[in-house]
């Protein structure tokens, strides 16, 4: 088994007197596409907010181990959690950057091996500072992912004016230019056509083989059960199945989470957005 | 205020009839009632005419908008030829208006040279700002404040050390600068309106301490006698004599020789804003800053420090008005606090949003119609805010965003094509 990557330890986010994420562990493991599911509102992108540092966890451990060190995500700022921790996100409702290329999207992302410290930012003004190398090594980069995602044609068109599915798959390729060694997807699938759902989980897989582990949530269970290696079942902020796809499918719990069984009252507003 | 599409006749003239009838309402006292000198005492002269000329021009104007609206076929967009037409004319008027602006001094005289370098200290104005309105989004609605300190900086530096202007120069963009991360720092937490409230109150602070620390700046007095900039040790006095320029190069000295020199250093500054911004535009730097402005959440999920970016955009923005503030004071010889109103900021802003957010030429433009326009039309006395005034309604009207509007991608593989504006996010601070 593969050595765990994102160890999630007892997290706990309350707003005011609401729970949404409620002692909450698991174990991500790396080379793994790891699925959170779960009904609506059952927390699952507050958690994903607390991995990327978008939400500071009221309670609980985030540690991320890789080859470059141990992180607690908890404590440190967004910026940094992509930065050095390389964890990258992408975001339920698309968030590119509409006004600018398609190609431009994907050198922002790479903007910290572009540009080490203001200092070299500023120098490159004058053409100094190994400016010139680093730019071709990142339209480089962007070409491999424009390729991988099929957009190469479109390299020029604002991002805005792509189709959804083209949005999707860019907002895939922009996380992954900043070379996160962990990749979390927030509903990657939404509103995909069954093709571009299958080019989807095509997709996931290549970068999976390419090394980077993926945490994803997903409603599309059809992605997911194709796609997991490992899949976490919450409920109203708590962890209910844990397992591979296959056990999670046949635990009576998941199905009555899914069915609507128990009380349906406290179900939790949703939260996270 | 739009009228559903294809009204009809009835209600367009129910339209125009509430138009004129609230015309009524503001013109009826202001238009309609005069006060004279009268023997004793003031008295009020009735102009009847005059009233129902201004409302008939209302109902008649109102009347006529809708009726070409209504004529025009649904859904026709707002005409957009003029943007598009200045996008690819860009091309040509730049380069013609650079080879105007470097020629002036052999054709201009010094009436029209004074006008050319108010109107480039704008367009300098305007191109700093735009880093950080244009580019970051952010709202800055007290820019005034880092002129106030270049020109401060210079100013005191030339009095208490004996400096000259161009040791001054980058220490008057470097004190801004430092300005500018200072305002940066406890700004950068707001958004929209509230940064622009901010703003606005930290460059009226700036104003205010200067006005009240009179041991130092001399308050409302203001500085006098602020050292005029020399070429290479060089200077330009009326009178000639040694040491001048006109003795060096053995010609009569004359004082427009000084206003050519000093439209020569202000063209220079502002190329080099203009040089700058447009170089950062495409390197990381300038892109992260326009990223920051189209989507700030997904900036922190890539990486990029937002808190150093924004302030990189202010520092930078705020070291050309340093410049620009320095040369001010060089030119004027004298400055005082009355220099740097909120209404400098707004004028500024102004530029910029009217030459269209992130567009050197259309700031450029906008600094030369708003500033140029407004010198000539001096004659018309207190009509010309009301020209300014209707031009800008109309300006929001026709191009909401600007006179040149649309991006040129940074980077492209194949030819690059303009960005719609559409598509452009103007930033939320």
């Amino acid at each position: 088994m593969a050595a765990p990557l994102l160890a999630v330890d007892a997290l706990s986010m309350r707003f005011g007197g609401l729970s949404a994420v409620d002692r909450l562990s698991f174990v991500a493991r790396a080379g793994e596409i790891t699925a959170v599911i779960g009904p609506n509102g059952a927390g699952k992108t507050t958690v994903f907010n607390c991995i990327t540092g978008f939400y500071r966890p009221s309670a609980g451990g985030l540690t991320l181990t890789h080859a470059g060190g141990t992180f607690g995500l908890e404590r440190l700022p967004g910026h940094r959690i992509a930065r050095r921790a390389k964890v990258a996100r992408t975001f339920q409702n698309i968030r590119l950057f509409a006004g600018m290329t398609v190609l431009e999207n994907l050198l922002v992302a790479q903007h910290n091996a572009l540009m080490p410290s203001v200092a070299s930012g500023l120098l490159a003004v004058f053409g100094l500072g190994r400016y010139r190398a680093g730019e071709r090594a990142a339209l480089d980069k962007a070409r491999f992912w424009l390729d991988a995602i099929d957009l190469t044609e479109r390299a020029d068109a604002p991002a805005g004016a792509l189709p959804y599915g083209a949005q999707r798959r860019l907002e895939i390729a922009r996380a992954m230019c900043t070379d996160p060694v962990l990749l979390c997807l927030d509903e990657p699938a939404a509103g995909l056509n069954p093709r571009e759902s299958d080019e989807l989980s095509a997709l996931l897989r290549e970068i999976r083989d390419g090394g980077c582990s993926i945490l994803l949530i997903e409603h599309d269970m059809g992605v997911v059960m194709r796609i997991s290696d490992h899949v976490v079942v919450l409920d109203h902020g708590r962890k209910i199945s844990d397992g591979t796809p296959d056990q999670v499918r046949h635990d009576p719990t998941v199905i009555a989470a899914y069915l609507g069984e128990g009380d349906e009252d406290d179900v939790p507003a949703e939260v996270a957005q | 205020m739009s009228p559903p599409a294809r009204p009809r006749h009835r209600s367009i003239l129910a339209d125009a009839g509430l138009s004129a009838l609230v015309a009524f309402g503001l013109f009826g006292a202001m238009i309609g009632l005069k006060t004279d000198a009268g023997a004793t005492s003031l008295i009020l002269t009735p102009r009847p005419l005059a009233v129902a000329i201004a409302v008939a021009v209302v109902f008649v104007g109102r009347l006529a908008m809708l009726g070409w609206r209504a004529a025009r076929p649904a859904g026709t967009p707002t005409p957009k030829r003029l943007g598009a037409v200045m996008a690819r004319g860009g091309r040509v008027v730049a380069p013609v208006f650079l080879v105007l602006a470097i020629t002036l001094p052999c054709y201009a005289g010094r009436y029209y040279l004074d006008l050319g370098i108010l109107i480039l200290t704008y367009v300098m104005l305007g191109w700093g700002l735009n880093i950080v309105v244009g580019l970051a989004g952010l709202l800055d609605l007290g820019y005034v404040a880092f002129y106030a300190v270049g020109a401060y900086s210079y100013a005191l530096l030339a009095q208490y050390f004996g400096l000259g202007f161009w040791s001054c120069l980058p220490l008057a963009g470097l004190f801004a600068a430092c300005w500018g991360i200072l305002l940066g720092f406890p700004v950068l937490r707001l958004r929209g309106d509230y940064l622009a409230i901010v703003t606005l109150a930290f460059g009226e602070i700036i104003r205010v301490v200067i006005l009240n620390w009179v041991s130092l700046t001399g308050g409302p007095n203001g500085i006098s006698g602020i050292p005029r900039p020399t070429l290479f040790g060089l200077t330009f006095t009326a009178g000639g004599g040694e040491g001048s320029f006109a003795d060096f190069v053995g010609i009569e000295p004359d004082i427009t020789q000084r206003f050519i020199f000093l439209y020569y250093v202000i063209l220079g500054l502002a190329l080099l804003t203009n040089w700058v911004s447009l170089r950062l535009r495409r390197l990381p730097l300038g892109r992260a800053w326009e990223a920051l402005r189209e989507d700030e959440v997904a900036c922190r999920s890539l990486g990029i420090n937002v808190t150093v970016t924004k302030l990189t955009a202010f520092a930078i923005g705020a070291m050309f008005a340093g410049f620009a503030g320095a040369f001010f004071a060089t030119r004027q010889a004298f400055i005082s606090p009355e220099s740097f109103t909120f209404i400098e900021s707004a004028m500024v802003l102004a530029i910029v949003v009217l030459g269209g957010l992130g567009s050197q030429l259309g700031t450029a433009l906008a600094a030369l119609v708003m500033i140029g326009g407004g010198e000539m039309f001096r004659d018309l006395a207190e009509y010309r805010m009301l020209i300014f005034g209707g031009a800008l309604v109309v300006m929001m009207v026709l191009r909401p965003r600007g006179l040149v509007s649309g991006r040129k991608p940074s980077v492209s593989l194949g030819p690059a094509r303009q960005i719609p504006v559409e598509l452009l996010t103007e930033g939320h601070g």
